[in-house]
């Protein structure tokens, strides 16, 4: 189309606008609450409504992550980096559209927010390579004192339950990738509660999920009150971990410590929040901790004998 | 690179056996699908096709019709130094890129490959004689995987175990076998390129296409000149290859004597050497094994790729008390291999590689049958034009026939017998070679005490001849050293 035939004179084009909706069991409903909260740029400008998860959509959303431990965690570890190697090709091609996203949940520059957008995009194939790594660098022989075989390997502990970050820098996008992507990587399955204020990249990467080969139900992200979902991923009797990340609240249900007290309940294991949240820096190289927090450590002894 | 022309490949006439059970319909791969062939290579050098220095041309044949496929440069010395040159040129700027931008490279090319796999698999099915069957569901997954596993590493090196930040060691001379020519390359090259290295490759002189045909996809890549040089040549360019001053790396598979004469030509200098070579693999079957899945897997133990593979479970162990039981079983189900036309899909053994392979592995049987050995082969059709051999067994060979002691590299098993375990061990033992085994029993300690004795880099219980980019693979003894695949495969190419 040439420059001319885009300035004839008929009155700007409206934009059709995303309903923004929830991403459960690799479907997109609306809240079960039927109620949206706002959500504003960092200048309080009106972006989208969101829907307002609540208790009853954690719930089924743990379902829904359950149901999809068996096969996730049972295909092979070539299968999942391939599978999370997609998501980084998918976002590739939708940068443009989360760079704005990041920019208007976070208030930098579009320079800053495609930089993060790409940044993010490295981290999935960051942990792409992990998927099938993993095994040998945390498990291994061992050489035990007698006539044994004796190997010890990583296996997925399960159902994951993530609130994502709410701070520091690149935390909308960036940051959630950083905190789910080691998460599945090794086979776990993930709730994620996304950031309250800023939701919009969270749910946009749904989009890019379902699109990526991912299973439905391995990645499963709601918006609403953290302090109404985090206290019932917490004490859920179906999750196996939490990655508090996202726990800033000083006090009340949503803080990191009424968290940790809940989910101890049922032993889960816990990921705590950076000391100081709002000064974390989301770009920074991850290292393996996140990756090897969810993991359960099986040890196989065979005698060797004639 | 130079004029093109359509591929014409004209099918073997008359293959395969009859069988009094099932006739099969042919199901023929389109020899079209492997794209233009041209009618000349030069080599690939700095990112460019370019032509010899010299004049010499080498022709790379269809070994089941004989026909003439290509034509391709005898790497020159000068050749070499270009290419060598180039790669050095390379190096700084590869091996000073972010590990996280090498690693998307890699997964580029991996890919690349994916999608190009047909087109590859039957340009090696062409170039090389295997199967289709083969070259579809073995060398190309795992060709793919092998680049997306070590793409994986390139940002990852600092938790491989080798230390904070592991240095690449600069240019590595690669020279590569023609039973896996791509395969091959993929073992080389991901490696090399992940842990921060350039190179500079020599396929064999009688399966380059699928190595010219790589140079394709690094340009596809976008991979940056010069971090990829083939080299196209015989023995006498592999040589120039590995003794140019300034390669930093040699990698070598292939036969035990030339590794053997690389080890001395590197012998003083700064050169990091890994070797995998020939191998004479003892499959130990129990009276205990299951017997039919037992003998699924000695067939693909040994006629697996026509019996070219290094790791090959050339020598059966059989324990007495089943000897005849499974040697009746082992001889029909080798009476149901279908011999012929490697791009029919239904073809089991494919053409023997080259008119010399062929004749070492003639003259080789010829021993085995002079020596006292009892040769048997299923009644089959053989096609008129191209090199095929039959799927041959060898009973009542002794330790000392050459049969039992040398590399066939052919679809030759040769059967030997044992009544304990620790005999089962001495015997596998005995050959100057370590590079696989298999062990088939239904006792689990019994199988982890086998492995723990058996001098062999892989040893395969009740299964064989599986590869995976996770598992290092090489050999104990005279089959090599080093490993490729696993974290165990950076090592070969870092400063470590």
């Amino acid at each position: 189309m040439s420059e001319t035939a885009l300035r004839i004179d008929t009155p700007a084009r409206i934009q059709v606008s995303k309903t923004y909706k929830l991403y459960v069991g690799g479907k997109f409903p609306r809240s079960e609450s039927g109620r949206v909260y706002e959500v504003t740029d960092t200048k309080g400008q009106w972006l989208a409504n969101a829907p307002l998860g609540t208790r009853k959509d954690a719930r089924d959303a743990v379902l829904a992550a359950r149901a999809a431990v068996k096969g996730w965690s049972g295909t092979t570890a070539y299968n999942r980096g391939q599978v999370l190697y997609r998501v980084a090709e998918m976002l590739q091609g939708r940068r443009e559209q989360f760079a704005a996203e990041v920019a208007a949940a976070e208030g930098v520059g579009a320079k800053k927010a495609a930089a993060l957008v790409d940044a993010a995009i490295d981290r999935w194939v960051w942990y792409a390579g992990w998927t099938d790594k993993v095994a040998q660098v945390a498990g291994g022989a061992n050489p035990v004192a007698g006539p044994f075989f004796n190997l010890s390997t990583p296996e997925p502990t399960g159902v994951v339950g993530v609130l994502a970050p709410r701070a520091g820098y690149g935390f909308s996008l960036l940051g959630l990738v950083s905190v789910v992507a080691p998460a599945i990587a090794t086979g776990n399955t993930v709730v994620v509660a996304a950031a309250e204020q800023a939701p919009l990249p969270a749910l946009s990467l749904g989009e890019v999920l379902a699109t990526s080969d991912v299973p439905g139900g391995v990645v499963n992200l709601l918006s609403g009150r953290t302090a109404d979902l985090a206290p019932t991923l917490a004490s859920h009797q179906d999750v196996n971990a939490l990655d508090l990340a996202g726990a800033i609240d000083p006090e009340g249900p949503g803080a990191a410590a009424a968290l940790e007290a809940a989910a101890a309940d049922t032993l889960k294991r816990v990921v705590r929040p950076a000391a100081d949240p709002s000064a974390e820096d989301w770009t920074a190289a991850p290292g393996t901790g996140r990756l090897l927090s969810f993991l359960e450590t099986k040890t196989v002894w065979h005698p060797m004998g004639i | 690179m130079a004029k093109t022309k359509k591929t014409e490949t004209e099918t073997p006439t008359g293959p395969v056996r009859r069988s009094g059970l099932f006739e099969y319909a042919p199901a023929p791969e389109s020899p079209a699908a492997a794209g233009e062939i041209a009618t000349s290579y030069g080599h690939f050098i700095g990112g460019e096709f370019v032509d010899s220095s010299g004049s010499e041309a080498l022709k790379t044949v269809n070994p089941a019709t004989e026909q003439v496929l290509a034509e391709f440069a005898q790497g020159t010395g000068e050749d070499v130094d270009r290419a060598v040159r180039a790669a050095r040129k390379a190096f700084a700027d590869w091996s000073a890129l972010p590990g996280s931008e090498r690693a998307k490279y890699l997964f580029r090319i991996a890919r690349i490959v994916q999608e190009r796999s047909r087109e590859l698999a039957v340009l090696e099915s062409i170039d090389n004689g295997k199967p289709i069957r083969e070259t579809r569901d073995v060398d190309l997954p795992l060709v793919a995987a092998h680049f997306f596993y070590y793409a994986g590493w390139a940002d990852k090196l600092d938790f491989a175990g080798y230390g904070p930040n592991p240095r690449p060691l600069g240019v590595a001379a690669q020279v590569i076998p023609w039973n896996f020519p791509l395969l091959m390359l993929a073992w080389k090259v991901a490696p090399a390129l992940a842990t921060g290295n350039t190179v500079v490759l020599k396929p064999a002189e009688t399966t380059p296409l699928t190595a010219l045909r790589f140079a394709e996809i690094c340009r596809q890549a976008g991979l940056p000149k010069g971090v990829v040089n083939i080299v196209t040549g015989d023995g006498r360019t592999g040589a120039a290859l590995t003794a140019h001053p300034d390669v930093d790396k040699v990698a070598f598979t292939g036969s035990t004597p030339v590794g053997r004469a690389i080890a001395k030509q590197v012998a003083g200098t700064r050169k990091k050497l890994s070797l995998e070579l020939g191998g004479k693999a003892a499959n130990i079957v129990f009276d205990d094994a299951p017997l039919d899945q037992a003998v699924e897997g000695i067939v693909n133990g040994i006629f697996f790729n026509q019996g070219h593979v290094c790791c090959a479970g050339s020598r059966l162990l059989v324990q007495e008390s089943v000897q005849d039981e499974l040697l009746d079983a082992l001889k029909r189900r080798m009476g149901t291999l279908r011999v012929g036309d490697p791009l029919d899909k239904n073809t089991d053994v494919g053409a023997i590689n080259s008119a010399e392979q062929l004749a070492r592995i003639t003259e080789l049987a010829a021993a085995g049958e002079q020596e006292g050995a009892e040769r048997w082969a299923p009644e089959c059709e053989l096609p008129g034009a191209g090199y095929w051999f039959r799927p041959t067994l060898f009973t009542g060979v002794s330790q000392a026939h050459r049969i039992a002691r040398e590399e066939i590299f052919g679809p030759v098993l040769s059967v030997l017998t044992f009544r304990t375990p620790a005999e089962a061990v001495e015997k596998a033992n005995n050959t100057p070679y370590g590079l696989s085994a298999g062990i088939w029993t239904e006792k689990g300690s019994r199988i982890l005490w086998m492995a723990n004795r058996l001098r062999a880099g892989v040893v395969w219980a009740n299964t064989f001849n599986k590869f995976d980019p996770t598992s290092p693979f090489g050999g104990y003894k005279e089959s090599g050293y080093g490993r490729e695949g696993g974290r165990h495969g950076l090592e070969a190419y870092l400063d470590v």
